[in-house]
Order: C-alpha cells, then structure tokens, then sequence
C-alpha cells in the first residue's frame, strides 16, 4: 500500500505550468512538445498568457489544443502587452494545480528540466525551487564575455547588497507552491526582471523555503537578446529599491 | 526586520566600535581614522575578485545548443505528421 502511494507520488500533485507569450508561434508548440515529452507520468497543464500576438500565435495554441486536450491546454489571452507580473496573476487565477511552475517561452528554458525540479521539490519540500543557471550542472550558452561579466557582476552586487540565499537572482524558470506564489505575488510591484529578483527575495524575506537546481540556459535561439546601457540602470535601480523596501 | 534595518544596525555596531577604537587609542589614531576606508576598500576588492573568480568559472554548456536543434528537429517532425503548421521564422 506504501508502495503504490510511492509509486504514485507524482499523481498526487497537479502541476500548473504558467508560459506567457508574445509573438512566439513557432517556439510554444515546441515547448509544448518537449513539456509532454519529459512529463509522461505527472499530471499537469499548460497555461499559455498570450497578449494578443500579431502572429498568429493563438492560432497555433488552439491547434495545440486539438491535439493534446483542452484541459491539458488552456489559452487564456489578453488584449493587448500588459507585463510579465500581471501575466503571472492571470495565469494563476486559471491554475488548478497545487504547484505552479513558471517558465519563458522562447526555449531559454528547456522542459526537460522539469523533472529535476519536481524530484527536487517532493525530496525537500521546498516552497519554492529555482533553477540556477551559475553552478555546476549548470550553465549558459550563448552570452559573449562583456555579457557573462556583466551578469556577474550585477550577481555580486546584489549578493553584497540584498544576501538574497539564492544564486541566480534573475532566473525566472521555478516552481512554486501555489498558495506561496499567491502570498508572494501579491506583494511585488516592479516589473521586467527586476520583479523576478523580487520576487525570490521578498520569499527569502518571508522566510520561505528555498531550493535550488542547476539548470542550462540556451540564449534566445530565435531572437536577439537585448542588454544596454539602459537596463543596467534599471537593475540599479531594481537593487536600491529591493534594498530598501525588502 | 527589514533587510535595510538590519544592514543599517550591522553598520551602527561597527561605526561604534571604530568610535570606541578612536577614544580608547589602543590602537594609534592614526591608524583608526582610516579603518573605515581599508573596510571600504577591502570589500570593494573582495567583491572584484568574486566577479573575476566567477567570471573565470563560468559555467558554459555549448552542447546544450546542439541538443536543443535535435529537440527542435523533433518537435518539428512531429506536428508535421500531426498536421499541424508550426511554419518557420
């Protein structure tokens, strides 16, 4: 009997998987894809946020629908480009899992890490388990040397300034409880990255259980990736206000 | 507590022991006055040597790249049997 229960661990658990998107017809299909590849024996569903992409990539979600089942896939769009944080609220307002798993759409972050954070989660019973993408196991690829120092930098900068307790402050692949991500959500108010900082450090503040994963970081392999002079001062000011008001 | 209390109250505690250190002269003044400046400086070069170390370890994964086309090609292949138009950028 305590065997089949173990067996069934992961039937136990319904695991919301949150994905906003715009414009990224090709690459939801194969997140799909490799979701239902590495997830063959848990239960979950995918919660796509689009807001309102001009290239037709409802069109394909709701073909992705037909294929897998509606209630494996739910659409749930916007308008219009509303933010990131937002997009998470929305998500989880039509999440019926116990756990939420939060992800980008443009195969940054790769499924098959899945798995790894759910084995992570079940063994620890973390509230929250984020990937990490600066430890052994892990790693990026795709960032030249100006863009690896910078991200090093702003790493040591708010590790001096902010003792977040996690290495990768800005990764947004992780998984949540639901009732923690609702308690923290509920309390951040930046927007871009910056809100994944704080995000993870206003649940560090909180007291909140974190685990970490590795996890590989493959840099935007449809799209270019944007990094000036004017994001770095958001960071800053990003750090100054978590500094300040966590 | 707020992180920025506890940082503020980590610095008072220091600020009073370095004016304890001025008042006591234990150690020579001279020295004291500029305690506060080696402090400053050593964690800038602390922080400096942890981008530098950090930067030298950095994790790389170029066989992830590979990895994720086959994936990619997989995916592809599939919803082509299955129908569906992924099309291409």
């Amino acid at each position: 009997m305590a065997e089949e229960k173990e067996r069934k661990g992961d039937g136990k658990h319904k695991y919301s998987i949150i994905v906003p998107t715009y414009n990224e017809r090709l690459n939801i299909a194969l997140i799909v894809y490799l979701i239902f590849k590495h997830l063959r024996d848990v239960d979950f569903e995918i919660i796509v946020v689009d807001d309102g992409s001009p290239d037709g990539t409802q069109e394909i979600v709701k073909q992705l629908q037909h294929l897998y089942g509606e209630d494996r896939i739910l659409l749930r769009a916007r308008a219009k480009k509303l933010g990131l944080g937002t997009a998470y609220i929305h998500g989880l307002k039509h999440a019926t899992g116990d756990f939420v798993v939060i992800m980008d759409a443009d195969l940054s972050h790769h499924p098959k890490y899945l798995p790894s954070f759910i084995k992570k989660q079940l063994e620890t019973n973390a509230s929250i388990v984020t990937g990490t993408r600066y430890v052994k196991g892990g790693g990026v690829h795709g960032w030249n040397l100006m863009r690896k120092l910078t991200s090093r930098g702003a790493n040591v900068l708010a590790q001096t300034l902010l003792w977040p307790g996690v290495s990768d402050l800005t990764g947004s692949f992780r998984l949540y409880k639901k009732s923690v991500l609702e308690d923290v959500i509920s309390s951040c108010v930046s927007k871009g990255y910056v809100f994944q900082m704080e995000m993870i450090v206003r649940a560090t503040r909180k007291g909140y259980h974190i685990e970490e994963v590795p996890i590989t970081f493959v840099d935007r392999v449809f799209g270019t990736s944007k990094l000036g002079g004017s994001e770095i001062v958001e960071y800053l000011k990003g750090l100054v206000y978590l500094l300040l008001t966590t | 507590m707020k992180h920025i209390v506890k940082i503020l109250s980590l610095l008072v505690a220091i600020s009073a022991f370095w004016i304890g250190l001025l008042q006591a002269a234990i150690v020579p003044r001279s020295y004291t006055w500029l305690l506060p400046i080696y402090f400053v400086v050593s964690l800038g070069c602390y922080d400096l040597l942890m981008v530098g170390i950090g930067l030298m370890q950095f994790p790389t994964c170029p066989q992830e790249a590979v990895l994720l086309q086959q994936d990619i090609a997989e995916a592809k292949d599939f919803f082509k049997h299955k129908g569906v138009d992924v099309g291409s950028d």
